[in-house]
């Protein structure tokens, strides 16, 4: 568990950071929170020369509430996204999944962006940001640009980001009032990563239903949505059944999973629904 | 002075002795971060060592290549087999007659076997080059189950081809290590024979692993000029280590001295020789500088000792009114690709035979094969005396099993098999002879304090409102009555390589009447320091406040087997009792002489010698204490010291009733422990709240063996839960409250009648949680189903028995 030498980089705004991205090409990395990357680098299963920290830029900080959007900087951790309490007024579902996030030393230093940049199927908040409909803003060599949550995951660690882009924020609509949230995850302990988990929002004739470790990136499902939109569960959770595509391993067998998800999905719709105004 | 104007009671209290709920001396530096473990340990121009381990499970080592590792600036030496043949070190016996590969010599059997070591000026530099050892791998057949092991043409053990004999009998097979009988074969059939009613069911208990906080780790340093090896480590016995360095390695064994400082945890892992220990000393007496090796968590987890691993196969005869009349056992049991296990020599199997547990069963037979597959070595007491886990695991199920057949209560059929109190002493049927006990009143005592009547009412409610579709959740009621046997032990039958198994104390009093007690144990978190000094604050009226303990230095502690099978307290414990008396018997003499009387005329009270019938004649022990240094008395020597070696005459039996409520959810496999109640009996209780915390340990590791906990391979040999993601270890979060409770029944041939508590909650854990779980399922006919209950595992017994729909 000794990690490989490295470039330690600790640029203060977002060009510095990017201007080393593109100086080192393959070799470098940004490190958020560490709490993904630094295990993996222990197990020498990451190994770069360079390490740019985004600890010192403030560009990347801070919550700001809007009417209709809240945005979050790429390096908000997960323990302000719990203690954050206009972020838990305007869109309580974060809270909701944030608490769920491995154990509070985790959390202290784990970032949302580094959790959404990961890629790791694993990971509760891209899930949790398809649901809510999310834009991710990346800021590379070539300027700016966005990408919607339900865009940006292609396969396990494989996302719509480039090599040298930065996931800078993080813009989330605020779900109309009324529109009842939750989210529900199955673990075998403090610390892990999901059997299975749902992330819902449904009321006003409106639903979106993604979910977590059940395949390869996360599981938004259109279908789904529209069926519980609808008021239709059965056909929401047979849709998502449909979607998902989960592989044994230590937390159980196919049969298992999809049942728990199904499990899953139903209670947080029941909870969700029993919110929404 | 001489505090005349207090009672007895008030001067027994000030001592703070035996029966005392008194603080851990050693949490002081724990808790302020100031402990001293191998890893704290730093030496002058230390050199750091890494292995280079194996990815196969099983393999032929064509070749390795040390040159671009050796390039590396900083890296000292490599190390392979090859270096080590010409030392005889390339290889090495372990504790259960077999011997084990220090470094890949042409093979490796298990993933995460030592292949090379490197040696580095630093820590990172030794990592790297671990990286650039060119390794060549032929794969090979891989076994992991230790039944095709036995059919299978794969030899797994080329070395040991041809060789029929063991360490403990014939082999049958090239696979097979061992068999082990105890007890009656053919009147074990017979009675199966006849029997009115035979419940037969396979038992396994899942490879786990004991998993202490702090790994295996050693510095070795070897003093040229002086010619000592100092050696530091994790060793749960460190006489033993030093003298097994000494056969090992050829150097004489006073020029060795081994350390265990603070131990971070051991449960049985660190009582054997690791590779990482030869190689370290080895490199140590080769670059004449210390060289410190550390695991990491998946070193520890993939290549120390493992423990159980039993496929326990079980018949179980009884009357149709519920009378056990046999009982009949065949284990297979998978040692892994050598045979590592910690065990008296005599007893390859441990104490599997108490597998008859707390019952009067007039007639049984076990065997044991012991089975070579490519997994690692080991099987280790993990928090339990050798293989009792596997034994009490064993017997409660066949008793659930039993009570199923037989349509019964469990907790009646317990009631009516156990051995009577007016029994004891107690031949069971497999050969011991259990010291005392009295199971009836503790069963009674728990059963009423968890309202055991209003428990079955709830539970048979439960059973209609999930038929009626109310809940999706079930109710478990989990029973465990448990013998452990520990103490190991008498020297006439217990021995580890050929080292009887008594123990040691030496105390020393000073003049100013405190005092320091040295012991042939080491502390790994059971709080020695606290509760033996408590021991002797009783024997010789010296407050234990003024008492320091000592353990784990070779040089001065006198030679011990180590601390683990929970034998402190029987062994090591009645050596303090013995050391103090010895004591007191001369300051009985001193008290005496200063008081003017005849030796026969003074008698002890509480902290002093008075004469008898004028206790207001009387010299305190701090006074004896400080005669003991300047007064020249007639027939004895000067000073007031003793040590005691002690051979026990038998092992102690402590036993206790454990109840677990348990909420199953059908639909995801998840659990909650509602109440979870212990009752010990561990005979006179030392330190109170240290029980409890051996309690609440014990108990919280037991949970996490029956719900989760496992070493899990797949077909490749390839180690699955190798991380703390995947090998459960319980958080507080996870750790439910316990409800603690006790009976005293002593121990007759200790001397202050106390038995062994450490491991109990383990062995009466395990198959606690384990039976609850099985009780929710069996108003659904559920017999059997193997642990860990994780919640696919459960959650697999509901789908199997059709309740999702
Ligand atoms: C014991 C344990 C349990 C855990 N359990 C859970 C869990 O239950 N649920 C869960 O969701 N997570 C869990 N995690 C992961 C944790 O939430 C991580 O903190 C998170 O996945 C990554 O965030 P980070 O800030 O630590 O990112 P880092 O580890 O620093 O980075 C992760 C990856 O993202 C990249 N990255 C980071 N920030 C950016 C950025 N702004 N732009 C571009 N790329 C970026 C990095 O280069 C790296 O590849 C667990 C972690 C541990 C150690």
């Amino acid at each position: 568990m000794i990690p490989a030498g490295f470039e330690y980089h600790r640029p203060g705004d977002i060009a510095s950071a990017i201007g080393i991205l593109q100086e080192h090409g393959d070799e470098a990395r940004v490190i958020a929170g560490g709490h993904s990357l630094i295990p993996m680098m222990k197990l020498r299963m990451a190994e770069m020369g360079h390490l740019v920290d985004l600890q010192a830029i403030d560009e990347l900080k801070g919550v700001k509430i809007g009417s209709d959007t809240v945005s979050l900087g790429a390096m908000v951790t997960q323990h302000e996204m719990i203690t954050h309490d206009g972020l838990a007024s305007a869109i309580p579902l974060i809270r909701e999944a944030a608490l769920q996030i491995a154990d509070p030393q985790v959390r202290y230093m784990g970032t949302v962006g580094g959790n959404v940049a990961n890629g790791d199927p694993g990971n509760d908040m891209p899930g949790l940001m398809q649901c809510l409909n999310a834009t991710f803003e990346l800021s590379g060599p070539d300027g700016n640009r966005s990408v919607a949550a339900r865009d940006f995951y292609e396969a396990a660690y494989f996302t719509a980001r480039e090599d040298e882009e930065i996931l800078t924020r993080i813009s989330i609509p605020v779900p109309a009032a009324g529109v009842g949230q939750a989210y529900e995850k199955q673990k075998r302990k403090i610390g892990d990563y999901a059997t299975a988990a749902a992330a819902v929002m449904f009321g006003q004739g409106t639903a979106s239903v993604a979910m977590t470790n059940l395949a390869d990136t996360p599981i938004w499902s259109a279908d789904a949505s529209t069926a519980l939109a609808g008021g239709d569960v059965e056909g929401c959770v047979a849709a998502m059944l449909d979607a998902i595509d989960p592989v044994a391993d230590n937390r159980g067998p196919v049969e298992f999973k999809k049942h728990v998800a199904a499990v899953m999905l139903r209670r947080a719709i029941d909870r969700a629904q029993s919110r929404a105004g | 002075m001489n505090d005349q104007t207090l009672t007895p009671e008030e001067r027994a209290a000030n001592l703070k002795g035996m029966g005392c709920a008194r603080k851990r001396v050693e949490d002081v530096r724990f808790t302020q971060g100031k402990g001293n473990y191998v890893d704290d340990i730093k030496l002058d121009g230390m050199l750091f060592g890494d292995f280079v381990r194996s990815p196969y499970a099983h393999a032929r080592v064509v070749s390795v290549n040390k040159e671009a590792a050796l390039a590396v600036p900083g890296v000292v030496a490599v190390l392979t087999a090859e270096d080590l043949a010409p030392l005889g070190l390339h290889w090495m016996p372990t504790l259960a007659g077999d011997k084990q590969m220090v470094l890949a010599d042409g093979k490796v059997l298990f993933q995460g076997q030592e292949v090379a070591y490197v040696v580095a000026e630093d820590r990172y530099i030794a990592a790297d080059a671990v990286e650039l050892v060119e390794v060549e791998y032929e794969e090979l057949p891989v076994i992991t189950d230790p039944f095709e092991a036995l059919k299978s043409d794969v030899v797994l053990r080329e070395d040991l081809e041809g060789q029929t004999e063991g360490a403990h009998g014939p082999r049958k097979h090239h696979n097979h290590i061992f068999t082990w009988e105890q007890g009656d074969k053919d009147a074990t059939e017979a009675v199966l024979a006849e029997a009115d009613v035979v419940a037969e069911e396979m038992v396994y208990y899942h490879r786990t692993h004991p998993c202490p906080l702090e790994t295996c780790g050693c510095v070795a340093s070897m003093d040229k000029v002086t010619g000592k090896l100092t050696l530091y480590g994790t060793f749960q016995a460190p006489h033993a280590i030093r003298t097994v360095v000494s056969l090992i390695s050829g150097l004489a064994e006073h020029n060795i001295r081994v350390i265990s400082p603070d131990i971070g945890g051991g449960f049985g892992n660190k009582v054997g020789a690791y590779a990482g220990y030869v190689c370290s000393v080895v490199a140590s007496i080769v670059t004449g500088k210390p060289v410190k090796w550390v695991e990491d968590r998946m070193e520890n987890l993939m290549s120390t000792a493992f423990a159980r691993d039993y496929w326990m196969q079980g018949k179980i005869a009884a009357t149709k009114d519920g009378k056990i009349t046999g009982l009949w056992c065949h284990t297979t049991a998978d040692h892994g690709g050598f045979d590592a296990c910690a065990d008296p020599t005599k007893f390859p199997a441990g104490f599997m035979n108490i597998c008859t547990g707390s019952y009067d069963i007039p007639t049984a037979y076990l065997a044991v094969d012991g089975v070579y597959t490519n997994k690692a070595p080991g099987g280790v007491a993990y928090r339990c005396s050798f293989r009792v886990t596997e034994a009490a695991y064993f017997i409660e199920r066949m008793i659930e099993v039993l009570a199923i057949k037989l349509n019964m209560d469990a907790a009646e059929l317990r009631r009516i098999n156990f051995i009577k109190a007016d029994q004891f002493p107690y031949q069971s049927a497999l050969g011991w002879e259990y010291d005392s006990g009295d199971y009836h009143t503790a069963w009674d005592k728990a059963l009423k304090a968890v309202d055991y009547d209003g428990l079955r009412a709830e539970q048979a409610q439960r059973v209609e409102d999930f038929k009626a579709g109310k809940t999706r959740k079930l109710l478990g009621i989990g029973l465990t009555h448990f013998t452990e046997i520990v103490g190991a032990g008498p020297v006439k039958n217990c021995d580890i390589l050929g080292l009887g198994m008594f123990d040691s104390c030496e105390i020393r009093i000073h003049p100013t009447g405190s005092a320091i007690a040295r012991l042939g144990t080491i502390s790994q978190g059971q709080g020695h320091a606290t509760t033996f000094a408590q021991i002797i604050a009783s024997e010789i009226g010296l407050p234990a406040d003024d008492i320091t303990l000592e353990e784990g230095d070779t040089d001065t502690a006198p030679y011990g087997l180590g601390t683990y099978g929970s034998r402190s307290t029987p062994v090591a414990g009645a050596a303090t009792a013995m050391a103090a008396r010895k004591i007191r018997a001369k300051a009985q003499m001193i008290a005496a002489y200063l008081l003017e009387v005849h030796d026969d005329d003074v008698e002890w009270d509480v902290d002093r010698f008075a004469v008898k019938g004028a206790p207001e004649r009387f010299k305190t022990m701090k006074e004896i204490a400080f005669a003991a240094y300047n007064q020249a008395i007639p027939g004895l020597e000067p000073g007031l010291e003793a040590v005691s070696y002690y051979d026990p005459p038998n092992m102690t039996y402590p036993f206790g009733a454990y109840i677990c409520v348990m909420e199953i959810d059908v639909d995801t496999g998840e659990w909650e422990v509602r109440k979870f109640y212990a009752l010990d009996d561990c005979g006179t209780r030392i330190n109170p709240m240290i029980i409890d915390g051996q309690v609440h340990g014990g108990v919280t590791e037991a949970l996490a063996i029956a719900m989760g906990q496992e070493i899990a391979y797949d077909e490749m040999g390839n180690v699955k839960t190798g991380t703390l993601m995947d090998f459960f270890l319980p958080t507080a979060w996870e750790t439910p409250n316990y409800i603690t409770d006790y009976t005293v029944t002593p121990s007759p041939h200790h001397p202050i009648g106390a038995k062994g508590v450490g491991e109990s909650p383990n062995v009466g854990g395990v198959p606690c949680f384990s039976n609850a779980v099985h009780d929710a399922f069996r108003p659904f006919g559920l017999v059997q189903s193997h642990m860990p209950h994780d919640h696919w595992r459960i959650w697999k017994i509901a789908n199997g028995l059709g309740m999702h729909g």
